[in-house]
């Protein structure tokens, strides 16, 4: 039973994690960022790089966090910005630049990575180990949403993002600087793809392409979510949680993945507008 | 003259009138010569370059003509590669019995195209959650093939095998009064030649025609096209159901070309592929989806020589350009340039 507990919120800090940066994208911006999981890379990569000369894992975490936000307003300003509220274009462009920058990986870094060791070790109850490490994910994955609703309800800028996110035009008409709103919120976006990588990268052996375990379950978790971050996310993550660790507790990791999918498929049949839509329409 | 060649050229498709039907006919005949003066890989390797153009003929029509962004190409090309692998393998070669696991393979894919269409549009999931879903599918059916390595996973005699790889399926057999006929090496190069050729003119004739015309207003501007009387639902499924069959035409024809098929070929990297070439070459018209095709599997055949990543990365910055500033597409783009500066000379 504890170890079923233990799989669900370990799934539930991972889709938080994985997703919140792309929710956060998605729901301002209308562009669905298949690069997404590129951008977790860049994050573990740094980390990953950092920790290997020596910084302390905390450190080589922010490090990692920094480079994917830098990394993530160079992008939006090159590429991304042409692409606002054009949702297929955005598919079919940040699939192309995630196709760009895993190759570019793997031609310039070749196909491996320093690696790190998980730290904090293990606990023990009732003759099962759990990781500790893990755990402390979890919790962060909480810390995040509370971060997250804490931003988005208490300070300017989430007022300003907040305002763009409902009506763009009449923010920009009341002077909010939309366009440089749209960077920020970009960069903020792939920093916290660089954090999830972060956190991630002492749990994984790292290759250019580990994006792409990301990418599905947070894609899934956004669309399941719907557009609003605050009242779509947690809800569409501990779902589908449930589903995961449940699943893959029955039959394994694969079949746990294909609930997963064959959950969104359902998902968009009865509720298009994911779990906001549903939550929203009752409060009206 | 115009009777025969009737709806064959229209708004729709690109190039009217002698000249592009001259050059066509100089293109098919040079293609046909081609085995003559190649030698065997060179043939091989075009006949290979045709596998994929009934693919991106199927998107075309299902993206570029109807609109709808479908990630599931990739899907029906595994499903309908794999039945042919089961179902040859079980019947085995004679009698001509390859042809049966062809059709059978492709009613497979049909069925499960009016399937998905039947939920996706009957449903009402418009736009990008057909995308999304499309791409779900596509990436379970690759996850669910990847963990098939154990013996246990055989239908008949056919092994599924994951990533080991589906072998053994014989090609495409003709039985004919002389013996078997192997399709194979050349006699494939001609097979796809012929049907290349024969489902263009047709998609041509389809698309120029009144249900091509109710298409492009779903494209369009689908509200309105339901407004004015059409059930867009009746013809987004017949676009689907046409455009995913021609996708497993190709992957029918992919594993006998090569007699092997994992489920790479269902990833989240091919899926993409079709999207690109359709894209790069001009998704609203279907003479340049299939040039675009052909130039660019080609092209990342020969950019693979220094290393898959390389192509990749070559590919990825092609759809990113199209995107963003060439959205119509290179080859329609060039097409139309030409035109304008025909039209310049003429004044």
């Amino acid at each position: 039973m504890l170890s079923l507990f233990y799989q669900f919120l370990d799934t539930f800090a991972f889709l938080v994690l994985a997703s919140t940066g792309l929710a956060v994208i998605f729901g301002m911006m209308g562009v669905i960022n298949l690069a997404h999981g590129e951008f977790i890379m860049v994050g573990a990569y740094a980390t990953a790089f950092s920790a290997a000369a020596g910084v302390p894992l905390i450190l080589a975490i922010g490090v990692g966090t920094l480079a994917a936000g830098i990394f993530g307003v160079i992008l939006e300003r090159l590429v991304i910005r042409h692409l606002y509220h054009r949702l297929l274009d955005s598919i079919v462009a940040t699939f192309a630049i995630s196709l760009i920058i895993t190759q570019g990986t793997l031609i310039i870094l070749g196909p491996t990575a320093p690696a790190i060791g998980t730290p904090l070790g293990s606990v023990t109850f009732g003759g099962q180990s759990f990781s500790v490490y893990r755990i402390v994910l979890a919790g962060m994955a909480i810390g995040l949403l509370a971060l997250m609703y804490w931003f988005f309800m208490y300070t300017r800028y989430g007022v300003y993002a907040r305002a763009t996110i409902q009506n763009p035009s009449m923010a920009a008409a009341l002077g909010v600087h939309t366009r440089r709103l749209y960077m920020v919120t970009f960069g903020f976006g792939a920093a916290l793809a660089g954090l999830t990588g972060g956190l991630y990268a002492p749990t994984m052996s790292l290759e250019p392409l580990i994006g792409t375990d990301f990418i599905v379950q947070a894609f899934v978790t956004v669309v399941v979510g719907g557009g609003n971050i605050l009242i779509g996310l947690p809800p569409a993550a501990a779902l589908l949680a449930v589903i995961q660790s449940s699943l893959t507790a029955w039959q394994g990791q694969l079949i746990g993945q294909v609930g997963l999918l064959v959950a969104v498929i359902l998902v968009i049949r009865i509720l298009p507008q994911g779990i906001s839509g549903l939550l929203r329409g009752r409060n009206v | 003259m115009n009777r025969l060649t009737g709806n064959l050229s229209g708004p729709q498709t690109l190039g009217s009138g002698r000249g592009f039907w001259g050059a066509f006919c100089a293109a098919v005949t040079l293609a046909a010569l081609f085995p003559l003066i190649g030698n065997a890989y060179t043939v091989y390797n075009f006949a290979y370059l045709m596998v994929w153009t009934f693919m991106a003929m199927g998107l075309s029509l299902i993206w570029g003509y109807t609109g709808i962004l479908s990630f599931g190409q990739t899907a029906f090309f595994g499903v309908a590669g794999y039945s042919y692998g089961v179902i040859s393998i079980n019947l085995g070669e004679d009698y001509g019995l390859t042809q049966v696991a062809l059709l059978g393979a492709l009613l497979i894919a049909a069925v499960f195209a009016v399937l998905i269409g039947y939920f996706l549009f009957y449903g009402g999931i418009t736009a990008v959650f057909v995308s999304i879903v499309t791409l779900s599918i596509t990436l379970v059916l690759e996850t669910f093939m990847a963990q098939t390595a154990g013996p246990e996973w055989a239908i008949g005699e056919a092994r599924l095998n994951g990533y080991n790889g589906m072998t053994g399926m014989p090609p495409l057999i003709i039985p004919w009064f002389t013996g078997q006929i192997y399709v194979q090496g050349i006699t494939l190069f001609y097979f796809l030649l012929i049907i290349l050729v024969a489902v263009y003119l047709l998609l041509r004739m389809l698309l120029n025609s009144r249900i091509g015309y109710i298409l492009v207003g779903i494209r369009e501007n689908s509200e309105r096209t339901e407004m004015l009387g059409y059930d867009i639902r009746r013809y987004q499924l017949l676009a689907f159901l046409i455009g995913s069959t021609l996708a497993g035409f190709s992957g029918v024809m992919y594993t006998t070309w090569g007699q092997y098929l994992t489920p790479d070929a269902m990833g989240i990297t091919a899926a993409v592929l079709p999207i690109l070439w359709v894209a790069a070459g001009g998704r609203k018209d279907l003479t340049a989806s299939v040039v675009a095709t052909i130039v660019l599997v080609y092209l990342s055949q020969r950019l693979a020589i220094m290393g898959d990543q390389y192509a990749l990365v070559v590919m990825g910055a092609i759809l990113l350009i199209a995107v963003l500033f060439v959205p119509e597409g290179f080859v329609v783009a060039a097409v139309r340039f030409i035109g304008r500066l025909s039209r310049k000379k003429m004044r």
